[in-house]
């Protein structure tokens, strides 16, 4: 019995000195990992935007888009940029599935309905193979045109280059591009026309 | 004497890596660049000196019959304060490592050397051999990757040393590689172990 409240006394002590020191650090810790992350996504979003001098992560567009099969919320989040109050772009995150899992895109959209630039946040493609889809690959995509619909590897009849032997990544950056993109005529509202259209 | 004995057995006589072979999913997975070996085997280090010291000063007060379930939340706890560290001030190291961090936890090199020597010895012995033990794992994980790096992608810590028409051979930089590298070093260790003799 002696043994037994022994073995319960130190264990318990053990594990409330851990439980308290981990709370501490979690608490020093929460602010400057907030701000990594902040950082990480307003450098993404720089990367896709020509110039601007406001907030985008203030400034956002969140569209519910339902549930999908798991019953998680889809959203998708439109970050806002303006320079000196006027509209200049629109940045958002586009995914879809690639040959080692899902990939995510930032697209940055300017207001004449161009691409002004893609980037590629997230992946898990082959090194050096599919991986190449962050580099010159991804660069096709600038200045496209959301009104033509040519974002499309060769081999699908379409205007972008393929990365050689690794069709799926490429295809796979297309789709996030293109589903992206539809997301962004369907549901982004445009600052300027909103004021315009209750004027 | 005894001291250093501990710290130098851990980088050739009882090396993690190559001769106890312990702690093999962080050596095979996250070495395809130096500078993760590097990181991997210096957060590792940190785990296993904090968790060891604190088991050894705590070896009389652990009853025999927990002592694994205390080791394990000691172990626990001191990988997440390196995970929520790492993520805070190192970010992007925090990204190349990022799923591996928490596998830390499973490392058998720390729960072995817990179990097996900071559990039955003094203090500073214990420190001496996680420090030898840590930083050995830390030197083989960090050749491992240094040469997958080179024949892989033909950089080391990202600067190109083969040159520009050196192509690239994938094979290296995938899993398989991985595993073929760490049979040579295996065997060649295991060769100048006997030619030692």
């Amino acid at each position: 019995m002696k043994d037994i409240l022994r073995l319960v006394i130190v264990l318990t002590t053990i594990c409330v000195v851990a439980a308290v020191s981990l709370a501490f650090v979690y608490d020093v810790t929460k602010e400057p990992i907030a701000r990594s992350l902040r950082q990480e996504k307003l450098a993404a979003i720089k990367a896709v935007l020509p110039g601007y001098d406001n907030q985008p992560d203030k400034e956002v567009q969140t569209v519910m888009l339902g549930k999908d099969k798991r019953g998680r919320e889809l959203k998708v989040d439109f970050y806002v940029a303006t320079l000196n109050g006027k509209w200049v772009g629109t940045a958002f995150t586009s995914p879809a599935k690639g040959f080692g899992g899902e990939l995510l895109v930032m697209l940055g959209v300017t207001p004449d309905d161009r691409l002004n630039k893609a980037k590629v946040l997230k992946h898990q493609e082959t090194p050096g193979l599919g991986a190449k889809i962050e580099k010159e690959f991804i660069d096709q995509f600038s200045g496209k045109s959301l009104t033509v619909r040519e974002l499309k590897v060769k081999k699908d009849g379409g205007d972008i280059d393929a990365i050689t032997g690794a069709t799926i990544s490429s295809r796979a950056v297309c789709d996030a591009v293109n589903n992206g993109l539809e997301l962004y005529n369907e549901h982004f509202k445009p600052p300027a026309k909103a004021v315009v259209q209750q004027e | 004497m005894k001291i250093v004995q501990e710290f130098t057995k851990g980088f050739w006589k009882e090396n993690p890596t190559f001769r106890l072979v312990l702690g093999m999913c962080p050596t095979l997975a996250v070495t395809t660049e130096a500078i993760n070996g590097i990181g991997m085997g210096l957060a590792t280090t940190f785990v296993l000196v904090c968790s060891n010291l604190l088991v050894s000063i705590l070896r009389k007060f652990i009853p025999d019959k927990v002592r694994i379930a205390c080791y394990v939340v000691i172990i626990a706890g001191f990988v997440i304060i390196v995970e929520l560290t790492m993520q805070a001030y190192f970010y992007s190291l925090y990204k190349s490592l990022g799923l591996f961090i928490p596998l830390i936890v499973v490392n058998c090199i720390i729960l072995g050397r817990a179990e097996a020597f900071a559990s039955k010895n003094p203090v500073a012995e214990s420190l001496a051999d996680c420090l030898g033990m840590g930083l050995g794992f830390t030197v083989s994980i960090t050749v491992l990757a240094i040469i997958r790096e080179i024949i892989g992608n033909g950089t080391v810590f990202g600067i190109h040393v083969l040159g520009s028409s050196y192509l690239p051979f994938l094979l290296m930089i995938v899993p398989p590689g991985a595993f073929i590298t760490l049979g040579f070093l295996l065997g060649f260790m295991n060769m100048a172990q006997k030619q030692g003799k």
